[in-house]
């Protein structure tokens, strides 16, 4: 039963943390996704679950096990690197069986599981090519191959697809997913793709600084998001400062720069409190003109895209704040920049905040 | 006066931009490369011998001389090979240890392990003879007689030793440039470290291993002076040839031509078959015995090994190297020191040589510094088409793994043909010739490893190719350059059978120390310590500033 647990795992190198006081669990069989920014520490947390480095702090247990000061050898683990890492001296089919052969399995073994593993990626016309020699999806899949030949029952992929063109990385996500559930494996998969995340996961955790900020469905985290980054991080958003001004039996008022008002149904803020208010792109809607009613503030487009699937806009409001609002591009009417328009916020689908106390900018920063 | 240096710089800078626009002006420059290397560099050590072949005859008429002269060429290469092989072995686990290892200390150890390197080999040679040799100094002392006498085996434990470090510095060199990635995919698919190093990081690095072990033979073939000053009664070819041309016996020009041509056209062979064969060596890398090389992993076996690495490093190369410290300390508080500062007696000669070797080294290390740049480019961009700049890229190195006295003997007979260059000319030109190949190669590699995007994206620019090369290549280059001027420099000071092969009068400080020595010109046991210390201590000096230089950002 491979599953995986940390507990308040911390990893310093010199003075960066790259790791701090982490606690994780990953189920048995489940396909589970680290992701956030360049050096947020999620590379960090594969290697130390693989036991590439060793914690400074904190237990690590694979299957129950303590592994904490287990080498990598003793693990049962199949690592797939961002650069695959095959040996350039060796052929695919080498490359392949070079697990059940450094564990010393029978001939017959070791020839069935390259036969099968080398079969089951397609590519077993191509076991006497070196690497060199294979195409980056194809050496993709070799590295997959390779890391499951060694009858790895946890599967820990770093950045897998991160080398491939964008239409392979988007066909691969989902045939990696199928292995992984075909097999019956646990896989913990690092990404900075968002996208990529949610497609191929059953949970995803968010990581910044070294810290995860939330661990969820994909759906949890795109509907409710507890932490501001992780509002910007999956999916996009809007983020409007202001204060609450009223609270009633409905929700609450929040004024906005300029006096602007807008009423969410959110009823867990303060009044006083200073916010900021998140809101999706998708879930905001414009109408030709000005027109009034609840929630709806008047403004002009300020500029306009046409994206293939969507087409954008970015709405000044009257208060002098910038709003992204996104359209299906074959719904409804297009407007032009310049044009008059009002937009109309949900009460609901939106998400309030505690203004951060080292600022927004610094809250939603990705480096 | 500033503002009128730096607009005549800027104008000189854009002279020289508008000169390398012109194709032909490029054309001369790389002509004159290319002239440079063969007249001055590779022909004169290869073409001298060719003169002579008439008195080669001589030798087949002196069965006495020629059975001299086969045992000496046959302990040149078994000392060669032997030592190559013993030096991978003990250099591996030092470089292993330094690559793999946490403390802040390895930064000094590899200094440390530097050291060797850069003392001239005479000083080595004489050092390790006090310690293992001399009956009334050193650990043999202890025992009340030599524990290594003169002979072969000393001139193994010297020949270890200094070429040590270089087999060392390749290995680390090759270890950092390693990517750890492939080792780490090797562990996590269930191979123990000592499995994973054997199937997966040893034939990655190769090629480097390789290159160790053919610069360790280089060296060891063709070193003279720390040799000659080991040997006792026992000759391998430098010593031979020494020995010939200080007795100067019948027919002994017949036996300096044969044994220089033998030396030359077996090295040449050895190292051609290496070239060729080397790439298709395979290591056994599909056999693998899971539980011994796991017992091999363990954290005591690898603590012995660690150990023992440090115990050889320390007992056979270190200690030995420096252990001349200690008559040079005498010397100073006897008042020798005095004596040679006041420059009276013998250390006139002394001074005089030291400031000869060291400008020669600096006028040879100038020369080939200017005359190997554009040679590097030819060859890492490869100006001439691949075909002939892979021959150059070859014939470089032609004049490293020649043994230095048989080139020496080649170059003086090729240069008396020519009466009117002097003496210092002959010992220029022969400087000339051993060093240049450690800057080309060192720069060649440089240069290749600078990404040819930089080079394009500067042209895109609006860049000269003078302007490319001032603006991109030297920046970036600049750290090997001034390790490849300080390696050529170190080789000059050191050198010292192609010294004694060309010089009657002149004398280098590595030649004077060898007359010492010897007792040519009788000197104290003192004064020999404290002429050695000053070049250790000098080539000190030369290593923390090339330390200070070479650590680059880039």
């Amino acid at each position: 039963m491979p599953e995986v647990r940390l507990e308040n795992v911390t990893k310093k190198y010199g003075k960066i943390i790259a790791v701090k006081n982490v606690n994780l669990h990953v189920h048995d069989k489940e396909y589970f996704s680290l992701i956030g920014p360049s050096g947020c520490g999620k590379t960090t947390l594969l290697r130390l679950i693989a036991g590439l480095v060793q914690p400074d702090e904190g237990k690590i247990f694979i299957e129950n096990k303590l592994v904490t000061h287990i080498p990598p050898e003793d693990r049962g683990i199949g690592f797939v690197f961002q650069t695959y890492a095959l040996f350039p001296h060796m052929n695919a089919w080498d490359n392949v069986t070079y697990g059940p052969r450094v564990k010393a399995w029978e001939e017959e073994k070791r020839e069935r599981i390259g036969r099968e593993m080398l079969e089951m990626v397609k590519l077993y016309e191509r076991a006497d090519a070196i690497p060199k020699e294979l195409s980056g999806g194809m050496m993709q899949r070799v590295a997959l191959a390779r890391a499951l030949a060694a009858d790895a029952k946890l599967l820990l992929l770093d950045e897998p697809l991160g080398a491939l063109d964008a239409k392979i990385r988007f066909r691969l996500r989902y045939e990696l997913r199928k292995l992984v559930k075909d097999l019956g494996l646990t896989a913990v998969h690092v990404t900075h793709d968002q996208g990529e995340a949610m497609a191929i996961s059953d949970r995803i955790a968010v990581m910044k600084k070294g810290k995860i900020l939330q661990v969820g469905t994909p759906q949890k985290l795109y509907m409710k998001p507890q932490h501001v980054f992780v509002v910007n991080f999956i999916g996009e958003s809007n983020f409007l400062e202001g204060y609450i001004v009223e609270i009633n039996g409905k929700g609450c008022a929040i004024e906005l720069r300029g006096g602007v008002i807008v009423n969410v149904v959110n009823q867990t803020r303060n009044k006083g409190e200073r916010v900021v208010l998140a809101v999706r792109p998708e879930t905001l809607s414009i109408e030709k003109g000005h027109k009034k009613g609840l929630n709806c503030i008047t403004g002009h487009i300020e500029r306009f895209r046409f994206e293939g699937t969507d087409v954008r806009y970015e709405v000044r409001l009257k208060n002098d704040d910038v709003v992204v609002v996104v359209r299906p591009a074959l719904m409804g009417e297009w407007f032009n920049e310049g044009e008059k328009v009002t937009a109309c916020f949900p009460t609901d689908k939106s998400y309030l905040f505690t203004y951060p106390s080292l600022g927004l900018r610094s809250e939603l920063a990705l480096e | 006066m500033d503002g009128l240096i730096t607009v005549k710089g800027r104008n000189l800078g854009r002279f020289l931009e508008v000169l390398s626009s012109k194709r032909s002006i490029r054309s001369l420059i790389y002509a004159c490369t290319v002239i440079f290397f063969f007249a001055l560099i590779l022909l004169p050590p290869i073409l001298g011998i060719l003169l002579k072949w008439n008195l080669i005859g001589q030798i087949f008429e002196n069965s006495n001389l020629m059975s001299r002269a086969m045992s000496a060429i046959y302990a040149s290469f078994a000392i060669a090979l032997f030592v190559s092989i013993i030096d991978v072995v003990a250099g591996l686990p030092m470089a292993w240890f330094i690559w793999k290892g946490k403390s802040k200390w390895l930064s000094v150890l590899d200094t440390l392990a530097d050291i060797p390197f850069i003392v001239p080999t005479v000083a080595l040679g004489y050092s390790i003879w006090l310690f293992w040799s001399n009956e009334t100094q050193g650990i043999s002392s202890l025992f009340g007689a030599s524990l290594v006498s003169p002979g072969w085996l000393l001139i193994i434990l010297v020949h270890f030793v200094f070429s040590y470090p270089a087999v060392v510095r390749v290995m680390v060199g090759a270890l950092f440039d390693y990517k750890r990635t492939y080792e780490e995919a090797s562990r996590t698919l269930g191979a123990a470290p000592v499995t994973a190093d054997r199937t997966v990081t040893f034939p990655i690095l190769k090629t480097s291993f390789i290159a160790a072990f053919t610069l360790a033979f280089a060296r060891s073939i063709s070193e003279t002076g720390a040799t000659v000053i080991v040997a006792g009664t026992f000759e391998n070819g430098p010593v031979l040839i020494n020995n010939l041309k200080t007795t100067q016996q019948l027919g002994y020009e017949g036996a300096l031509v044969f044994v220089s041509f033998i030396l030359i056209a077996v090295s040449c062979m050895i190292f051609a078959t290496i070239m060729i064969l080397g790439p298709k060596l395979k290591m056994p890398v599909r056999k693998v015995w899971p539980v011994a090389e796991r017992k091999l992993s363990s954290h005591g076996l690898t603590n012995l090994r660690n150990i023992s690495t440090l115990l050889v490093f320390f007992v056979l190369v270190l200690i030995p190297s420096l252990f001349v410290a200690l008559p040079a300390i005498y010397a100073v508080l006897n008042g020798t020191l005095n004596e040679a500062l006041s420059s009276t007696g013998i250390w006139q000669g002394y001074w005089q040589s030291l400031s000869l070797s060291y400008g020669v080294a600096f006028v040879a290390t100038l020369l080939n510094t200017v005359a190997g740049l554009p040679m590097a480019i030819l060859i890492a961009r490869k100006r001439l088409g691949v075909l002939p700049s892979t021959i150059l890229d070859v014939l470089v190195n032609i004049p490293m793994i020649v043994p230095s006295i048989a080139l020496g003997v080649s170059l003086s007979i090729f240069w008396n043909n020519f009466p009117f260059i002097p003496e210092i000319g002959l010992l220029l030109f022969a400087h000339l010739s051993i060093t240049y190949p450690y800057f080309v190669r060192s720069m060649t590699a440089a240069i290749e490893r600078v990404d040819m995007d930089l080079e394009e994206a500067s042209k895109t620019l609006g860049a000269k190719p003078f302007a490319v090369f001032r603006t991109i290549i030297l920046p970036l280059t600049k750290y090997s350059l001034f390790a490849g001027a300080i390696m050529m420099f170190t080789r000059s000071v050191s050198e010292t059978g192609a010294t004694l092969a060309v010089v009657t009068e002149l004398k280098t400080a590595p030649v004077l120390l060898v007359e010492w020595v010897k007792q040519i010109v009788p000197a104290s046991p003192l004064e020999i310590g404290l002429g050695c210390g000053f070049l250790i201590i000098l080539s000190f000096v030369i290593l923390l500033i090339s330390r200070g230089m070479v650590r680059g950002r880039y």
